[in-house]
């Protein structure tokens, strides 16, 4: 019920992980700061900062960091964080990218949580090392040469994730604007299931097309949209992992809405 | 069990009275634009509708909106509030923008997303509809209308109950063009002589019983060409106000041109009729409709009186030191309103724009603040907390300094008006938005706001000759344009003196074209001038009104003098000695005019 597969649960709700937490049947990954952490977090949830996953993202590497939180091929992981569940969408896809099946998201960030009074702790749980099989997903993976070979073709849709001024002053040409907020609602990192559905209808994401999103940098925003799509039962997304920021740095193309001063009206 | 579910439910809040939205205009909304988008709307249908529905275009693009979320008499309830940030950050730019008629604006829409706004403004009973377009737009009513010391009787009732009648009334669905009511409280604060139909509120004494209603000006109007109202009769009977705003909307409807755009508003239709036989048109259809109508044609006028309570504080601030800068912002943006203790207190914007987390945040000062559970929006794209207890407004303060909401001069000249120009605007020539700013800073910066001198003085700027930023009423005025220096073009200004919105309502005098980079020192240079030539009780407004009416005796006699004396700062200087000078605020690149299709009038 849990599985990433097509039909799967993309969130898993808090009823759901409290009561696995007191089965001990799940791996909670808390991806905040390491100080973040100690101070309180999820009871029984394990430390993974993104950063330090980011630091160097290899599979190699990877690999062996969740093999030292107890993860192996059956565990099921549940992630959450404090950011809309940007950082922990970053963290599930890599997991899956891996060949991980059973991953999940908290359906709400940690101050949601820890608002309603439900469980947490400072304790540091024991971890034994796992051993998790290597079975890269390259489906759900885009890069920059992949990207540019799609950017003529019709079946595919690509989305920037990033707030809209950002998307206005400088794009992928041929990118629509779906800015990360228009995911989530104030209680949910993600709407329902019927919401989003007709949201990214409207928009004309749906179908078989072929779907990439990115965002600014490292793909977390646009990791979220990614569990978005597939909430709403587009499985056939992809993530630019390496984003814009690579984008740009590669000197590729850049389309920009032009002939309007739209940051004055920002209060920013 | 879902996180929903165990969600404690927010603070209680007061519920609007009326309900101005359809859920169902959202669907109908997204069904129109896949037609439209797929070739089976046609392009000039689908604009009709869109405006209707109250998306208006953008600026060299028909991929994005701007919604205007009408705000009755600019009633706003803190969920309303809430709900808009979240639109902002979901659907728009992070910001919303509150416009002079007490709308609010999200620019930067994309089409396809309009519905998604709708639907969410549906859910705090709000709406965009008739909000552009040839409908009749957001009926505003003064910010002040119930607290103003000078007003016989508070208005905002009859606002809502005009709104509410004409809100998807077949009558007004296709008008001429676009058509505004605004309510006032008093003379003073004015705003009704360049408007469609202005009211202020009148009681009249008769046989002892004394009966309510207004003086009613009609054709007036801000524009290409602006207009100043005129007034109907000495007395306008409450009773009458429904049959004398159904006449005048059926005279425009039925007389206003519907072929020449450019001129077809109501006062057009007056000038060129003349007022004694517009105003005789007026009260002859009004004995038609009074006689034809069924006695149950009448305005639902809600009479139930706001309960009036002082938000319970758990801390007590009574020995609270109020931080820094409360004395001047104390003085420079709170009013005292006729009921003792209270004061309004109005929120200092730059422009009128707002981000998404300061609207949340003034959502909760709402709740823990206003004695009313709510706000107005106001005349010049702000906001006003009103029934704020004396007592607690140190305290407000402080937190308004927490949410960046508490910069002075509010209620000074130091916060022009700016429509929105080139940040999203078609027909803009100029970024007047951001000039409006600079100025603000600016002027904060000398501390100008706190000058009593300047106090009753206003800044008003429009980015191209048809006054969304109402040029004409202010006391320095500036509509934009371009000048061309052999191949070489610059952003220049053309200034107005002496207009002014109240009793004596009347529009600025012309007085020189200034470049967009000198428009800071010139308006320097006429607070120095009038410094050297004020009477000891004048203000800049009083003395520019005397120059303009050629009351003035010194050797600023007219607006000319003040020209001559301007001139040596509004000559350009070449491009090689000043590149600057050559660019519009807020852009690197060499200025040229450059406008798209306007829709006002579509």
């Amino acid at each position: 019920m849990r599985c990433l597969t097509n039909s799967g649960k993309i969130t898993t709700d808090v009823g759901s992980l409290r009561s696995e937490i007191r089965d001990k049947s799940v791996r909670v990954i808390d991806v905040r700061r390491e100080n973040d952490y100690k101070q309180d977090h999820i009871t029984s949830a394990v430390n993974l900062p993104l950063a330090n996953l980011l630091s160097d993202d290899s599979p190699e590497r990877v690999l062996k960091i969740f093999n030292s939180l107890g993860i192996d091929d059956e565990t099921r992981v549940v992630v959450y964080d404090d950011t809309f569940g940007a950082l922990a969408s970053r963290v599930a896809w890599t997991l899956e990218y891996l060949g991980h099946s059973d991953v999940t998201l908290l359906e709400t960030t940690y101050s949601n949580w820890k608002s309603l009074g439900l469980e947490n702790d400072s304790q540091i749980p024991e971890i034994q090392n796992k051993e998790h099989s290597m079975n890269l997903q390259p489906d759900i993976l885009a890069t920059s040469d992949y990207l540019q070979s799609t950017i003529d073709r019709d079946d595919v849709i690509l989305i920037d994730n990033r707030e809209r001024l950002n998307f206005l002053e400088q794009h992928i040409p041929g990118a629509i604007s779906l800015p990360y907020r228009t995911l989530a609602t104030p209680d949910k990192i993600l709407r329902s299931k019927e919401d989003m559905r007709r949201l990214l209808d409207n928009r004309g994401i749906s179908g078989n097309s072929e779907i990439i999103t990115y965002c600014g940098s490292v793909g977390t925003l646009s990791g979220l949209a990614y569990y978005a799509l597939k909430s709403a039962d587009l499985p056939n997304a992809k993530l630019y992992v390496r984003s814009f920021k690579e984008w740009k740095n590669l000197e590729k193309p850049t389309e920009k809405q032009e002939d309007a001063n739209y940051w004055d009206l920002s209060a920013e | 069990m879902t996180v929903s579910s165990l969600k404690q439910s927010r603070p209680n809040s007061l519920k609007p009275k009326i309900n101005w939205a359809r859920s169902e205009e959202a669907d109908n909304f997204a069904k129109t634009v896949k037609l439209f988008r797929q070739g089976k709307y046609d392009a000039d249908s689908f604009r009709r509708f869109r405006l209707q529905h109250g998306a208006y275009g953008t600026r060299m693009t028909s991929d994005y909106a701007m919604v205007r979320i009408k705000i009755p008499a600019g009633e706003l309830f803190p969920q309303q509030l809430e709900k808009i940030s979240q639109l902002s950050e979901q659907f728009s730019i992070g910001s919303a923008h509150l416009s002079t008629r007490e709308s609010i604006q999200l620019h930067w829409i994309v089409l396809e997303d309009v519905s998604e706004i709708f639907r969410g403004l549906a859910e705090v009973g709000l709406t965009s509809r008739e909000a552009c377009g040839n409908s009749i737009r957001n009926v505003m009513c003064s910010p002040l209308s119930g607290v103003c010391p000078d007003e016989e009787f508070d208005t905002t009732p009859y606002a809502l109950a005009t709104a509410k009648f004409f809100l998807r009334n077949p009558m007004s669905q296709n008008l001429p063009r676009k058509f505004k009511f605004t309510f006032t409280c008093c003379e003073k604060h004015g705003m009704v002589r360049m408007v469609d139909v202005g009211l202020i509120p009148q009681i009249r004494e008769i046989d002892g019983t004394s009966q309510r209603g207004f003086k009613i000006f009609l054709g007036g109007g801000l524009g290409n060409k602006s207009f100043v109202g005129y007034q109907l009769e000495e007395f306008t009977p409450e009773d009458d106000l429904l049959y004398t705003s159904i006449a005048v909307v059926r005279i425009f409807d039925r007389l206003g041109d519907r072929k020449n755009l450019a001129r077809n508003r109501m006062r057009y239709l007056v000038n060129e009729m003349g007022w004694e036989k517009f105003q005789n048109l007026v009260l002859k259809e009004r004995a038609v409709v009074r006689a034809t109508q069924s006695v149950i044609t009448r305005l639902n006028v809600n009479h139930t009186q706001d309960e009036i309570k002082r938000p319970i504080r758990i801390s007590d601030e009574s020995g609270m030191v109020a931080p820094d800068g409360y004395a001047r912002w104390f003085k420079t943006n709170t009013m005292k309103q006729k009921q003792s203790d209270y004061r309004s207190v109005f929120i200092t914007l730059e422009a009128g724009d707002i981000t998404a987390s300061q609207l949340n945040a003034l959502a909760s000062l709402i709740r823990d603040f206003s004695s009313e559970g709510k706000a107005r929006s106001g005349f010049s794209q702000n906001i006003a907390l009103r029934y704020v207890h004396e007592d607690d407004l140190p305290r407000l303060y402080s937190k308004l300094l927490e949410s960046g909401l508490a910069k002075s001069g509010a209620l000074t000249m130091t916060a022009p008006i700016g429509c929105s120009g080139t940040t999203s605007c078609n027909l803009a020539l100029t970024n007047s938005h951001r000039l409006a700013k600079e100025i603000q800073r600016k002027f904060l910066e000398l501390k100008l706001d706190e000058d009593d001198d300047l106090k009753d003085s206003s800044i008003k700027i429009s980015g191209c000759p048809n006054s969304c930023g109402q040029h004409g009423i202010a006391t320095i005025g500036f509509f934009g344009g371009g000048t061309r220096v052999g191949k070489d073009m610059y952003p220049n200004y053309q200034m107005s003196l002496g207009g002014r919105s109240d009793g004596d309502t009347m529009l600025g005098q012309i007085c020189e074209r200034v470049p967009a980079k000198r428009v800071i020192p010139v308006i320097l240079k006429i607070i120095e001038l009038f410094k050297q030539h004020k009477k000891s009780d004048d203000t800049l407004q009083t003395w520019i009104h005397r120059v303009v009416t050629n009351g003035e005796d010194s050797d600023m006699k007219s607006v000319s003098d003040i020209k001559k004396a301007l001139g040596p700062l509004v000559i350009p200087p070449t491009k090689e000695e000043d590149p600057d000078f050559y660019l519009d605020y807020g852009s690197d690149t060499s200025y040229h005019t450059k406008t798209g299709k306007g829709e006002c009038a579509a």
